[in-house]
């Protein structure tokens, strides 16, 4: 035997085999391609628009107040009956696949219907898929001021004796940092939030 | 054979190898962006009472050729472009993965909303041959466009 070559016993006898193997790993998440959004990004990210307005859980609801979190911002109305609870039950699901990581990520609904949704109604609502959710009202003029700094459009159409709202269905993320990442379309998996949050968690 | 026989069927030959080639060739795609921009001048423009429009009320989108929308605004001041509020200068990137209609409310348009139609990626002959028919109606629509922006502008 050439004893110039180091047989795979004393590789190992001399801790060689551990670092090769770790070596190895490192080489393969370096050649692994960057996660890539779900969402639709946002290039440069701008600051999201801060708003001062009735939280669901009592206190002023401002963005700046999870600043060090993930925000998942929506707008709907708890009278919805097609998109918002279609919406709210995956953001539930998502933030289950998450695990512990979810408790950095605050999912924030601001109504468009200020005249049905105070905010024990919303609280209510918000609770049935997850009691972290936080909802936000305030006057007509507030949210209208809201949504155009957001780019939301909410439209009050009569129905029967009563109303209903056609309004914007997507979902804002933002990062930790308080900027507008990205924009998730209506109809996305709970899959596909677990991605988006898990890239801007561990940024 | 008279020459115009033979000129006949030079034509004809042609028109069935470009046929053959549209059909049986693998398509494929340098990007898979399709970007719309806004110019700037387009704010001024439109407080001037001229209808511009950038952005159609439906696009149409194929799965693994051309899948990602971008949307560009080089204007001086925010736009709302297709679903969302964009700053001046601001891109936006939104790639899909299933074919589908999405709707999205789009104020900008007199319809209020716009319509991205995304189809499954180009897989037999006759797919292959309506995705480049209609790659090259919308390449001389977008060079209309631009040749229309540039007289206007």
């Amino acid at each position: 035997m050439n004893d110039a070559w180091p047989t795979s016993g004393s590789i190992a006898r001399r801790g060689l085999a551990p670092a090769l193997l770790s070596l190895l790993l490192l080489e393969a998440s370096a050649a692994a391609p960057p996660a890539a959004f779900k969402a639709g990004t946002f290039d440069p990210p701008r600051p999201a628009p801060d708003f001062s307005l009735q939280g669901s859980d009592g206190q002023e609801l401002r963005i700046g107040r999870f600043r060090g979190k993930v925000v998942l911002l929506a707008f709907g109305y708890s009278s919805c009956t097609a998109v918002c609870p279609v919406t709210l039950a995956t953001f539930a699901a998502a933030r289950r696949k998450l695990g512990a990581t979810a408790a950095d990520i605050q999912v924030i609904y601001v109504t468009v219907d200020p005249q049905r949704d105070v905010p024990e109604r919303l609280k209510r609502f918000l609770g049935t898929f997850d009691h972290t959710f936080i909802g936000g009202t305030g006057s007509e003029a507030q949210l209208a001021a809201v949504r155009e700094a957001y780019g939301v459009t909410a439209k009050k159409i009569p129905y029967e004796n009563s109303y209903t709202y056609a309004h914007s269905s997507f979902t804002y993320l933002i990062d930790r940092r308080g900027r507008i990442r990205a924009l998730m379309p209506y109809g996305h998996s709970p899959d596909d939030y677990a991605n988006d949050l898990t890239i801007l968690l561990q940024e | 054979m008279p020459a115009r026989s033979l000129v006949s069927a030079a034509v004809a030959g042609s028109a069935l190898a470009v046929l053959a080639w549209s059909a049986l060739a693998p398509v494929s795609s340098a990007s898979r962006d399709q970007i719309f921009e806004i110019p700037n001048g387009t704010w001024a423009r439109r407080m001037s009472g001229d209808k511009v429009e950038i952005l159609p009320d439906h696009i149409r989108l194929t799965l693994g050729v051309r899948d990602t929308l971008v949307l560009l605004n080089h204007d001086a001041v925010p736009q709302i472009f297709g679903p969302t509020l964009m700053m001046p200068g601001q891109s936006f990137r939104l790639p899909f993965e299933q074919a589908a209609v999405y709707t999205f409310t789009c104020s900008a348009h007199a319809s209020g909303q716009m319509i991205i139609s995304v189809f499954p990626f180009p897989a037999t002959p006759w797919a292959k041959l309506a995705w480049r028919a209609h790659e090259l109606y919308w390449r001389v629509r977008l060079q209309a466009v631009h040749i229309w922006y540039r007289y206007r502008l």
